[in-house]
C-alpha cells in the first residue's frame, strides 16, 4: 500500500479552514447550551412540578433522539414553521448543536447541585438569603467546581459531534475533508489527515480542562 | 417571645410532631432533650421554618411565622441557627462564611462586614484563623465559625441543633463556652443537646421531648433531681 500525502497537502488550507468552522461552532454550541444547561438545570430541580416537567422534556427530547435528526428538523422545520424561505446553514447548526449540548449540560449541572449537601442551602436560608441568592453564592459555586471534569467531557463530545452538521453542507472540517477526497480521489489519506486535526482539537481541550481542574482544584475546599 | 401552639408535622405518613405547645420568654435559654427520634430537631427546625409545619402556629416576636404569607426570609434574619455537621461554606475563608450574609442581606459594604466579621471571630477566639478555610480547622473551630456567621446578622434568637454531637470530646467545651457567654448576655436560645451538664448549668428551663411531645419542662433541678413522668425517669436514669 502506498500513501501519497503529497497530492493532498496543497489541500491543507482548506481543512483548516474547516477546522477553524468547527471550532467556532463548537465554542458557539457549549456556550449556547452552557447558558441553556443553567437555566434548565435550575428548573429541573424546582418544586413547582409543571416547570420541572417542562425541563425534563426538553432534556429527554434532545438526549433521546439522534443529533442528526435534530439537525434536519431545524434546518428544513424551523425555517417552515416561521415561515421563512430558509435558514442560514450556520445558524441552524449552531442551534442545533447548541439545543443539544444544553440538554447534556442541564444534567450535568444537575447532578453537580445535587451533589451539595443540603446542610449548605439551609446554612445559607437559615441566614435569611433568599433561594437565588443562596443557589447564586453557595450552592453553585460548588456545584461548577464538581462539573468542571463533565463539562470538559460534553466540549470534546461536542467537538466530534459537530461533525455531523456537514450533512447540512456546512465547510466544517468533515465536509471540507469530504470535499478535498472527491477532488484528490485519496480518501484514505485525507481522512486520516482529518482525524489528526480532529485528535488534535480534542486533546487541546483536555489539556486545557485539566489546566482548570488544577486551577480550581489546587486549594480543595470541599468537604 | 416565642409562641408554638399545637405544632404537628408529617413526614409522609409519619407524624414526627403531634401537637408541640409552648412558650419562650426574651432571654430565656431553653434546653430540649430527648431520645434520638422524639422529633426536638424537627421542632427546632420549625421554629425558623427549615421544616414547614403541617399544622399549628408559631408565632415569633409578634409575627405569625407560619402564616404562608410572611416574609420568611425577614424572620430568619433574627433567628440564628447552628447545625450539627457546621455546614460551613467549604469554598469561602473563615472570614469570608461570617461577611457573606451581612453583605448579601444586610447590603452592608465589604469593608463593614469583614470589620463585623472580625470581631465576631475575635469574640469566639479565632482571629487568627480568620484567612483559613474552613477544611483547615478542627471541628471545634468550625464550629465556633459557625456560631460567629449566625451572630453577625445580629439574631434576637439563637437556635442550636446539637451543636456538639459531631465533636470529638475535647472540643465540646471550647464549643459550650461559646454558647454559654451568649446564654449570659441575655440571647434568647433553644438548644437541643446531650450535654446535660451543659442544660443544668445554663438551662433556664428544660423541655423532655419524646414521640413528638414536650412530655415534660421544669427548671433543670426539678427535670434533673425530681422528675415526674415515668418516659423521663427512664431517659435520665440511662444518660445521667
Amino acid at each position: 500500500m502506498d500513501l501519497k500525502f503529497e497530492l493532498i497537502w496543497s489541500y491543507l488550507p482548506l481543512l483548516l479552514e474547516g477546522a477553524k468552522l468547527t471550532v467556532q461552532l463548537t465554542v458557539f454550541a457549549v456556550a449556547i447550551g452552557t447558558v441553556i444547561g443553567l437555566f434548565v438545570s435550575l428548573l429541573r430541580i424546582s418544586n413547582f412540578k409543571p416547570v420541572s416537567w417542562a425541563a425534563k422534556i426538553y432534556v429527554d427530547f434532545f438526549r433521546g433522539t439522534p443529533l442528526l435528526v435534530q439537525i434536519f428538523l431545524f434546518y428544513y422545520g424551523v425555517p417552515q414553521l416561521l415561515g421563512l424561505d430558509s435558514m442560514s446553514r450556520h445558524m441552524a447548526g449552531i442551534i442545533a448543536l447548541g439545543l443539544n449540548s444544553g440538554a447534556y449540560v442541564a444534567e450535568i449541572f444537575r447532578s453537580g447541585i445535587q451533589s451539595i449537601h443540603k446542610g449548605q442551602m439551609e446554612a445559607a436560608r437559615s441566614l435569611g438569603m433568599t433561594y437565588p441568592q443562596a443557589m447564586r453564592y453557595v450552592v453553585l459555586p460548588q456545584a461548577f467546581k464538581v462539573s468542571i471534569p463533565p463539562l470538559g467531557n460534553e466540549f470534546i463530545a461536542m467537538l466530534k459531534d459537530s461533525s455531523l452538521v456537514s450533512v447540512i453542507s456546512l465547510p466544517e472540517l468533515m465536509q471540507s475533508g469530504r470535499m478535498v477526497a472527491n477532488r484528490v480521489y485519496r480518501p484514505f489519506e485525507t481522512f486520516i489527515l482529518v482525524a489528526l486535526l480532529y485528535l488534535v482539537m480534542t486533546t487541546t481541550i483536555s489539556q486545557f480542562v485539566s489546566y482548570l481542574e488544577r486551577v480550581f482544584g489546587k486549594d480543595d475546599h470541599s468537604q | 417571645m416565642i409562641t408554638v401552639n399545637n405544632l404537628t408535622k408529617n413526614f409522609g405518613s409519619l407524624q414526627v410532631l403531634r401537637g408541640v405547645s409552648c412558650q419562650i420568654a426574651p432571654k430565656e435559654v431553653v434546653v430540649v432533650i430527648g431520645p434520638s427520634g422524639s422529633g426536638k430537631s424537627t421542632f427546632l427546625r420549625c421554629l425558623n421554618q427549615l421544616e414547614t409545619a403541617t399544622s399549628g402556629e408559631i408565632i415569633i416576636n409578634g409575627t405569625k411565622i407560619t402564616d404562608p404569607k410572611t416574609n420568611i426570609n425577614l424572620v430568619r434574619q433574627e433567628v440564628g441557627m447552628v447545625f450539627q455537621r457546621f455546614n460551613l461554606f467549604p469554598h469561602m475563608t473563615a472570614l469570608e462564611n461570617v461577611a457573606l450574609a451581612p453583605m448579601k442581606v444586610r447590603k452592608q459594604t465589604r469593608a463593614e462586614a469583614e470589620e463585623l466579621a472580625m470581631s465576631l471571630l475575635k469574640r469566639v477566639g479565632l482571629q487568627d484563623k480568620a484567612h483559613q478555610y474552613p477544611e483547615k480547622l478542627s471541628g471545634g473551630q468550625q464550629q465556633r465559625v459557625a456560631i460567629a456567621r449566625a451572630l453577625a446578622m445580629r439574631p434576637k434568637i439563637m437556635l442550636f441543633d446539637e451543636p456538639t454531637s459531631a465533636l470529638d470530646p475535647e472540643m465540646v467545651g471550647e464549643v459550650l463556652e461559646v454558647i454559654k457567654s451568649l446564654a449570659f448576655e441575655g440571647m434568647t436560645m433553644v438548644v437541643v443537646s446531650h450535654e446535660m451538664g451543659f442544660a443544668r448549668e445554663v438551662g433556664d428551663r428544660v423541655f423532655f421531648m419524646d414521640e413528638g411531645l414536650i412530655l415534660e419542662e421544669g427548671t433543670p433541678e426539678e427535670i434533673f433531681n425530681n422528675p415526674q413522668n415515668p418516659r423521663t425517669k427512664a431517659f435520665l436514669s440511662k444518660i445521667l
